[in-house]
């Protein structure tokens, strides 16, 4: 049985100079090790734990939404507060250990150095460092299920005063201390491998590498650092505050007066306010972190499968930069409701309006990248197509959320749920799943199989619209987030459980779904079909096929379909074909 | 085919680049080597300047995010300071804010930073100077060991001494019984204080790992990178405190 990885490494280091790897330990190789790509398949590893933990979670969710009264595994018949805390575990750990690491720390570790012709990163045993703790917080935030009283109750939002009470909620005593540890780390590992990422950008790129000819891949992962590094130290400080208001006695959080299980436990002006200031100023470029790196690979894909350039190259990496900009401003939006002054709503309605320019200027060039192109439908690029796809479908509710007067309504309702898991759940997520086939061969050295990729991918598209779009539906209905049953009183509430119970069912089939994509991934480690060294015919550097260790680079990324009649495509560091 | 051998012509001929009309990408700037720590290999323009580089742009990076950590501090200074509630016995909205007058002591604590940030710098710029870089280099002593070695002992002297005030002004505040938890311009004004102090602990962590650092590491630009990184953080936390000590004064 041949090792992958180090038949994925003979991919890149074939040819007569290529020297001979340093024999280490299989622990020194596999596990504490400072090679980027190595670090990069463990990102994606821990992402997948994350996600199947994850999915498990809302699985037990939706059967619980449809069918109020079935026992649970672990739990028995599910009181409101399991149902909680399976709520807010479900949405900790697919934003951050999911949608931040896969997306950005995995594909980028995988792929990055050798895209901008590096041998590796900038600062590798900072890089492994920060993976370790992202491991430890991951850890500890799971620890949180096994605590006196479970898991924390308050969503991944976290807002006091239900998270700054102890006495709030079963989980709210030692589990919310835990979460709030555990995201205190992944602040600091995700921190740290930003600065790694950052300084790689920056500093290692090879001779002729420009910011102009950098893919768009790289100028997605560029902007998503900047962001990662401004954003979440502020999310680190309102974890402190309000690790300060639990056991120190200080009123940041909690108003005057407050009142919880009939006990006065606010003494001092905090404002629950502040920290959702704190909180969305973190949350919104955070959706933008998760969905960048997402549009560079999207924008790479569709140029390679449709052999054409990218459309408006300069200005795609112009939107990338101006998304990333924007994305600052904008935070306002999950606040119509929360009692921030009137005016700052319509100030943020209109930063959130201008933030739909370029994200719509993006759509266009995808559009007009694949528009009467040739074509070829593989699996990296189905799921691309159904990125772009997703993308459109979760995109075009997010400017109608943006109307204070429409948000007034659909604020905490299903509608909120279906928009972002249409954009952030699935578009994202579909993202990941065309980077995984695309280069599943710098990975293990084989592709993963074509044919149950395609099923997958159709499995995956039809049973994603059908479990996220009926949300719209209960959402206008005016059915609310973040509650455990529909049955009771209210009898319009009550007429929504058959659409309830036809979106569990869809979501069952789609996490079904996901096993096919498992078995192929691990079968193909094994016995995929041996993959050339560019099965792609891509340009950019990772796929380079050049024998000699560092690469220059003579032209931008995505040169295809250039020279019609000869190759039609060039690679960033091949010299011209003989124009015989 | 060896990329050496032909690659300045053709780069120079190449017409549709995609990029119009700019110098050959040879000669215009890309930021690095890409080829990492490869100094002795065969391509040059790499060397003992890149790696120090590289390491002050990733400090540089992480002292934007650790800003960004006192930044989300200072505004909500500013939000607690405006904040109040609504006292149903005279029907009006009133703040629990009252201002901390700031220990006397802080000044002196202050004057004593910023000489420790004189002194850092003299420290740092003993590692570059030319005629001992390369005696060093040469391996014939260890002037810049000799000459930095007090200037960095002074810094963390000079960092202790400034700890040590933080904490005496800390004591007088307990004597006068104004705790933590006693109103927000309280809150804040030891979270302020206690969050600069612990970087600065780190700080002098830093500095007595430079100091080890000047006799252990066997290379120059080693040695250099690491009194290079922790001067810029020191200074760095020198200015946070000015800025934050400017709040402190201002809203007493
Ligand atoms: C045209 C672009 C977008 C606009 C105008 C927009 C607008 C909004 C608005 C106004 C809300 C608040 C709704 C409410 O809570 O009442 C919201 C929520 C949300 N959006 Fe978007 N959005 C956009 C794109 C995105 C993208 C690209 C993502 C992620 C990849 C995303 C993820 C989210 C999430 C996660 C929430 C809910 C957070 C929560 O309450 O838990 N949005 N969006
Ligand atoms: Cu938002």
């Amino acid at each position: 049985m041949t090792d992958p990885l180090e038949s994925a490494q003979a991919i890149q280091h074939s040819g007569p100079n290529a020297e001979p790897r340093r024999r280490r330990s299989w622990i020194r190789r596999y596990i504490f090790t400072t090679d980027h790509r190595t670090i990069g398949i463990q990102y994606l590893l821990l992402a997948l734990i994350a996600v199947i933990i994850g999915a498990s979670l809302s699985l037990l969710m939706r059967l619980h939404l449809a069918w109020p009264d079935l026992p649970m595994p672990f739990w028995g018949v599910m009181k409101p507060e399991d149902y909680l805390a399976l709520v807010t575990m479900h949405g900790t750990l697919m934003v951050f250990f999911v949608l931040t690491t896969a997306p950005q720390s995995g594909f980028a570790n995988l792929v990055l150095p050798e895209q901008i012709g590096s041998r590796q990163m900038a600062l590798p045993l900072l890089n492994a460092a920060s993976f370790w703790l992202t491991v430890l917080s991951l850890l500890v935030l799971v620890s949180a299920f096994f605590m006196p009283g479970g898991a924390p109750i308050s969503g991944w939002t976290s807002y006091p005063p239900l998270s700054a009470i102890a006495a709030s909620g079963p989980g709210q005593a030692l589990g919310m201390d835990i979460w709030l540890v555990s995201i205190g780390i992944f602040c600091i590992a995700s921190t740290l491998a930003s600065v790694n990422m950052l300084t790689t950008i920056v500093a290692e790129r090879c001779e002729g590498m420009t910011l102009d000819r950098m893919p768009l891949t790289v100028w997605s992962w560029l902007v998503a650092s900047m962001i990662t590094v401004l954003v979440f130290s502020v999310l680190f400080a309102a974890a402190v505050l309000l690790l300060c208001d639990r056991h120190l006695g200080t009123a940041f959080f909690v108003p005057m007066g407050d009142l919880v299980n009939g006990q006065i436990v606010g003494h001092g002006d905090g404002t629950p306010l502040l920290w959702l200031h704190l909180f969305w100023f973190f949350g919104h470029p955070e959706v933008y972190i998760a969905i960048l790196p997402g549009m560079g690979i999207t924008s790479s894909l569709l140029a390679n499968f449709s052999r054409r350039p990218a459309l408006g190259y300069r200005l795609m990496a112009l939107t990338t930069v101006l998304i990333g900009l924007l994305g600052f401003l904008v935070w306002g939006h999950h606040m119509f409701v929360s009692g921030m002054n009137p005016y700052a709503g319509t100030a943020f309605a209109l930063t959130t309006m201008a933030i739909a320019v370029p994200s719509t200027a993006k759509v266009l060039s995808w559009i007009g990248t694949i528009w009467g192109g040739n074509l070829r439908l593989t699996t990296p690029m189905l799921f691309s197509l159904g990125f772009l796809s997703l993308f459109i479908a979760g995109g075009v509710t997010g400017p109608l959320l943006a109307l204070p007067i429409l948000d007034a309504y659909l604020h905490n309702t299903f509608f909120v749920v279906a928009h972002f898991h249409l954009i952030m759940a699935m578009a994202a997520i579909f993202s990941v799943f065309a980077g995984v086939y695309y280069w599943f061969p710098l990975m293990a050295g084989r592709q993963l199989h074509e044919g149950w990729g395609k099923v997958h991918f159709w499995l995956t598209f039809i049973a994603a619209y059908s479990t996220f779009f009926p949300m719209h539906l209960a959402g206008l209905a005016g059915e609310p987030r973040h509650y455990s049953q529909l049955s009771g009183g209210a009898a319009s509430m009550a007429a929504l459980i058959p659409l309830q119970r036809y979106i569990s069912i869809s979501a069952i089939v789609l996490v079904a779904a996901q096993l096919i994509f498992l078995t192929n991934l691990i079968w193909s480690v094994w016995h995929g079909k041996l993959s050339p060294a560019n099965p792609w015919q891509a340009t950019t550097l990772e796929w380079s096929t050049a024998s000699d260790g560092q690469p220059i680079v003579l032209r931008g990324p995505y040169d295809y379909g250039v020279h019609p009649g000869q190759s039609d495509f060039l690679p960033q560091d091949a010299l011209e074909p003989n124009p015989e | 085919m060896p990329v050496t051998f032909t690659r300045t012509p053709v780069d120079t001929e190449r017409k549709h680049t995609g990029i119009g009309g700019k110098p050959p990408a040879s000669r215009r700037p890309t930021g690095g080597g890409g080829d990492g720590d490869n100094w002795d290999g065969q391509r040059g323009r790499k060397g003992p300047r890149q790696l120090l580089t590289r390491w002050r742009l990733g400090v540089f990076f992480a002292l934007i995010g650790d800003m960004m950590f006192f930044v989300a501090i200072v505004s909500s200074f500013f939000v607690s300071q405006a904040g109040g509630h609504f006292d149903p016995r005279t029907h009006n909205y009133i703040s629990t804010w009252r201002p901390v007058s700031v220990p006397s002591i802080l000044w002196l604590n202050t004057a004593v930073l910023v000489l420790s940030s004189l002194t850092m710098e003299m420290a740092r710029r003993q590692l570059f100077r030319e005629i001992d870089v390369m005696e060093e280099w040469l391996g014939m002593g260890r002037p810049a060991l000799r000459r930095a070695t007090p200037w960095l002992i002074a810094t963390a002297l000079l960092g202790g001494i400034f700890l040590f005030g933080q904490w005496l002004a800390w004591e007088q505040m307990w004597t006068d019984k104004v705790l933590l938890a006693s109103d927000p311009a309280r809150y804040f004004f030891y979270l302020i204080t206690g969050f600069h102090g612990a970087h600065l602990i780190a700080g002098i962590i830093a500095l007595l790992g430079a100091l080890a650092s000047l006799s252990l590491l066997r290379r120059v630009e080693y040695r250099q990178i690491v009194v290079d990184c922790t001067a810029w953080y020191w200074h760095c936390m020198g200015v946070f405190w000015l800025f934050l000590f400017a709040l402190l004064v201002s809203a007493q």
